[in-house]
């Protein structure tokens, strides 16, 4: 259950190459919307020069911080910055204080969305009661309060038994499970990826054997108790290749990397700042690449940002002491068409399929398509533009980017969720 | 006047060639000053250096203030305990505020990665990072390359044997790199669990059995840490000295041995080689006291041997 600020619905036309990979349109067009309504795509002999009309992305893992944390984001500044990024609707992660655990406070959230949301806002809720990983939360009657999915998104379930629990009852709720795979006894202290970077620096080594050999046991659970999952995050070489197998196996398996997994890697530690700092770690260029390959032939299926504000004063620490993520909301498809798409790595049709229906369909979401009769769920991006990142012209409440001052080239021009304008540069 | 090379010392990565033996030179010229009856020189007169130190430390507080003193420099020791950094002042106010005092060098320790850095981005004054967490500690890899240069008269193509917990030593990190820069060649000797991963893409050959020792001009001896075995790096104390501890049947004539202090006599040095002929480690402690006055002097002044020399015709 997607919940937002209902508003006006709006009526535009836009010409632009249209780039719709799950309808097959690639060609410049004009598309017609009518009180939210898609009413007609004709096509035209050219478009201006670098737009591009996708359908708008779904994010199926953003932080907003809300309830206990306003002051690094709330619905309305993460919506927002969910509307610059090109979103037509995100999903937030249920490690927030108190955590989503009871009806009661899901039921609040959704009020408030229902309030304040710019974009459609999906809520998931814990596996485990105060995400302890001891006891189940009451899925039956969270999914009937509106929660998309499952995760203790933050920490693992460290237990396989109470894994094998929840993939077990996640029927009787019929929702999926979102996973957080970390074997906390390998990465316990780790602050980076372990390697010949973390090795230089002196900063204790997260091995990517404790990504993996999580995902390898979640798999196992998940085809034992057939039953769907979604892998949060990826960053290891070695998780690309068990997703990929058990895939083949027929475990019925979404995964999600996220931008900075997929164009930065740990060399970004050498410069200590804890806007680098991430969980789980950057990998390094193997590890990068393997990520790529996963994205390009679907075994990864959902980009997703792990948008994850911090306040300036908690990352502006030795990087030891900061805390982990970073914010993707408003970055994310500028990094990826500039590291991936003009880099020649992966196929703008493939970024965009992974932004959009691939997060959707993984969390159960409608697909944004352009079609005649389907509600307006746009995307107006600018290929060309140039621009740098900065600390001072973010929506979000917080600026904790892995990219700041960075020039990046593309850009989201104008956002249409849900049939209305909720971004327009 | 040449500009200045280097504005801040945070790790051995800030330095080239040049400057670490410029930096060697002045100490050389300056520990002919230590001989003297009067051993403060005019040289830092008025200046202030401020020492922040978040670790306990003794040798290294005490060298880098007994330094800036020989140098005529006003002096001011701010420890973690005791002051508003208990009060839970973060580092960046911390440094402001004593940026307020418009120190010239801030010399810092603290026990972790980035420290040193955060507070040269943060304030005017020159840092020199005088160890932050497992990362660095430029000042001691100097003072170990100027003790082996004295000692063996070169640096370059020298063997040094560093032996024992690599993981956890920032004076291995700092050491390692130093050693590259001038030439020399490092090989680390350590249990498989005490190695970091992928630590030989730094530049340095890398043993896990102690026979390594006979083709190496020095043996640096890393101290061993008790707490090491809980987190299982190795079964025990015992069976670490029985591997790895450098005895006087592991050392070979004509060998040095060197240990960055403080010693765990009977762990990873036996006392009959700390204290035999062979070992430098005293020297170390004084080659500390005129590396680091060298390297206030190089952050301070115009770098150069002339103008080293002129400091000693002053005094």
């Amino acid at each position: 259950m997607l919940a937002w600020s209902n508003g006006s619905r709006d009526s535009l036309s836009i010409r632009a190459r249209v780039v719709d990979p799950v309808e097959g349109l690639d060609g410049p067009a004009t598309v017609t919307v009518e009180d939210g309504v898609v009413t007609a795509i004709e096509s035209a002999p050219s478009a201006p020069g670098g737009l591009v009309l996708a359908p708008a992305f779904v994010d199926p893992h953003v932080h907003l911080r809300t309830p206990g944390r306003e002051d690094e984001e709330t619905i309305a500044s993460g919506t927002a910055a969910a509307a610059a990024g090109g979103y037509c609707a995100i999903v937030a992660m249920p490690n927030t204080d108190p955590v989503v655990d009871t009806a009661s406070v899901l039921e609040a959230l959704v009020e408030r969305a229902r309030e304040e949301a710019v974009v459609p806002t999906g809520f998931t809720a814990a596996i485990s009661k105060g995400q302890r990983g001891e006891e189940l939360t009451e899925m039956a009657e969270l999914a009937a309060a509106g929660a998309i999915a499952f995760t203790d998104d933050g920490r693992p379930v460290s237990s396989a038994g109470l894994m094998r629990r929840a993939l077990a009852y996640s029927a009787v709720a019929d929702r999926p499970l979102a996973l957080h795979c970390e074997e906390t006894a390998l990465s316990q202290g780790g602050q980076m990826h372990e390697g010949a970077v973390s090795a230089e620096l002196g900063l204790a080594g997260w091995p990517s054997v404790a990504e993996s050999l999580m995902v390898e046991r979640d798999l196992g659970l998940a085809a034992y108790e057939d039953r769907p999952v979604h892998l949060q995050h990826l960053s290891a070489g070695a998780s690309v290749d068990a997703v990929r197998r058990a895939r083949l196996a027929g475990v019925r398996v979404s995964a999600e990397a996220s931008p900075h997994h997929l164009c930065a890697t740990d060399e970004l530690v050498r410069s200590l700042d804890a806007n680098a700092k991430m969980n789980p770690p950057l990998g390094t260029e193997d590890d990068r690449r393997a990520l790529v390959e996963g994205l390009l032939d679907g075994t990864i299926d959902c980009i997703a940002t792990d948008h994850a504000p911090h306040a300036r004063h908690e990352k502006d620490a030795p990087f030891e002491e900061a805390p982990f993520g970073v914010t993707g909301l408003e970055t994310a498809f500028a990094a990826l068409n500039t590291f991936l798409v003009r880099e020649g790595a992966v196929p703008l049709e493939v970024v965009l399929e992974r932004l959009s229906a691939g997060p959707a369909r993984a969390l159960r979401l409608p697909v944004p398509r352009i079609a005649v009769g389907e509600p307006a769920n746009l995307a107006l991006l600018d290929l060309d533009a140039v621009w740098t990142v900065r600390e001072d012209a973010f929506r979000s409440r917080s600026a904790n980017s892995w990219l700041l001052g960075q020039t990046l080239t593309g850009a989201v021009v104008k956002t249409v969720a849900a049939g209305k304008v909720v971004f327009a540069q | 006047m040449p500009e200045r090379a280097t504005r801040n010392l945070l790790g051995i990565r800030d330095l080239t060639r040049e400057d670490a033996e410029r930096i060697l030179d002045t100490a050389r010229a300056l520990e002919r000053s230590l001989d003297r009856e009067v051993k403060k020189l005019p040289t830092l007169r008025g200046r202030l250096v401020v020492n922040l130190f978040y670790e306990s430390s003794t040798r290294t507080l005490s060298s880098f203030d007994l330094a800036a003193k020989r140098l005529s420099a006003d002096t001011m020791v701010l420890r973690a305990s005791g002051s508003s950094v208990d009060k839970g002042e973060s580092l960046r106010d911390t440094a402001l505020t004593l940026a307020a005092y418009d120190p010239d060098v801030i010399v810092i320790r603290h026990p972790h990665i980035g420290a040193a850095q955060l507070v040269a981005d943060a304030t005017s004054a020159h840092v020199v990072n005088a160890g932050d967490g497992k990362h660095q500690h430029p000042t001691q890899a100097l003072l170990d390359l100027f003790t082996i240069r004295e000692a063996l008269g070169r640096l370059d193509g020298v063997v040094v044997a560093i032996v024992g917990d690599v993981l956890h030593s920032r004076v291995a990190r700092s050491l390692i790199e130093a050693l590259l820069l001038v030439g020399a060649e490092p090989v680390l000797v350590a249990p498989p669990t005490l190695l970091p991963r992928g630590i030989e893409a730094m530049g340095c050959r890398v043993s896990t059995t102690i026979e390594t020792l006979a083709d190496a001009d020095v043996v640096y001896v890393l101290r061993m840490q008790a707490e090491r075995m809980e987190a299982a790096y190795v079964p025990s104390l015992r069976e670490y000295t029985a591997l790895y501890g450098i005895t006087p049947e592991r050392v070979r004539a004509g060998q040095v041995v060197m240990h960055p202090g403080p010693m765990n006599r009977g762990v990873e040095i036996d006392p009959r080689v700390a204290d035999s002929g062979a070992s430098l480690i005293t020297t170390q402690v004084r080659s500390g006291l005129v590396v680091r006055m060298a390297v206030l002097y190089d952050l301070l002044t115009a770098p150069g041997l002339a103008v080293a020399a002129r400091v000693l015709e002053v005094a």
